[in-house]
């Protein structure tokens, strides 16, 4: 081995690993990033499903409440925003499914699917948003 | 073969479950509840859009069902591994030493909170409210 890492200087030399404000950003990275925000913004999002269901279980003056937010200005855009973190999160879960297997990994093609990636997002949101309002 | 100082048994290599002593469940599990949401969400998505604007005993008598209550129990189930299996990977990477030890725990026992506290409120409208 001839870089130990008690040898003068080595450290200095050694490669640092990726720190976004060092990285310029590019699709890929940027979606990956995505990923892993969107992932944890639905892990807190959950809160609101259990509130939803506890309130539901409780009876109809506590689902009174939790129906009267989701239905204000301010509870609809944080559904809107967790319908797109949920679309956005699950398209990124395909996509790492598919580059388990091994495909897909090619340099031009992971970057068109990157620019791709959220534009699909916000199509299925809307798409999901106008039915909702439909059925209603 | 095997490295001259690779103090490892045949046995250990063999079971390949590393200093950790569980080898890939974690990444396996990750990806086995993966595949699993992807209906199991898109039937959560299509339950939600039906279910807007209801009032409680439109929802109520929706939940109530079998059915639709056994699939929201699995939905939840397994939204909610994945999930906390997720958030054990965001807090081993950039959390370090004794608070990501805690915050391992917490997340922990935020996952089986929410688990029990979603379970027992869908199995309570699957009973009918």
């Amino acid at each position: 081995m001839s870089d130990s890492p008690t040898a003068t200087g080595a450290a200095k030399t050694r490669p640092l690993s990726p720190h976004l404000s060092i990285y310029k950003p590019i699709p890929t990275m940027v979606m990956s990033i995505l990923h892993r925000i969107t992932g944890a913004a639905l892990y807190f999002g959950t809160i609101l499903v259990a509130w939803w269901l506890i309130a539901a279980a409780s009876g109809p003056q506590a689902y009174a409440t939790v129906e009267w937010f989701f239905s204000s200005i301010l509870g609809r855009l944080i559904l809107f925003g967790y319908t797109w973190a949920l679309m956005h999160h699950m398209l990124g879960g395909l996509k790492h499914l598919v580059q388990d297997t091994g495909s897909g990994l090619e340099k031009q093609f992971t970057t068109r699917m990157a620019k791709l990636h959220p534009v699909a997002s916000t199509l299925l949101t809307i798409l999901i948003w106008i039915v909702g309002y439909a059925v209603r | 073969m095997a490295n001259q100082n690779d103090m490892r048994t045949p046995l250990s290599r063999v079971r390949g479950l590393g200093s950790a002593r569980e080898g890939t469940e974690h990444f396996w599990r990750q990806r086995l509840t993966a595949i699993a949401n992807i209906p199991l969400l898109g039937f959560f998505i299509f339950v939600v859009v039906k279910l807007n604007g209801a009032g409680h005993a439109e929802l109520v008598a929706y939940l109530s069902q079998p059915w639709v209550a056994i699939i929201m129990l699995i939905v939840l189930g397994s939204g909610i591994y994945h999930m906390k299996l997720g958030m054990q990977v965001i807090i081993e990477d950039y959390v370090h030493g004794g608070s990501g030890k805690l915050l391992l725990i917490a997340n922990t026992f935020f996952a089986i909170a929410l688990a029990t506290a979603c379970g027992f409120a869908i199995l309570k409208l699957g009973f009918g409210g």
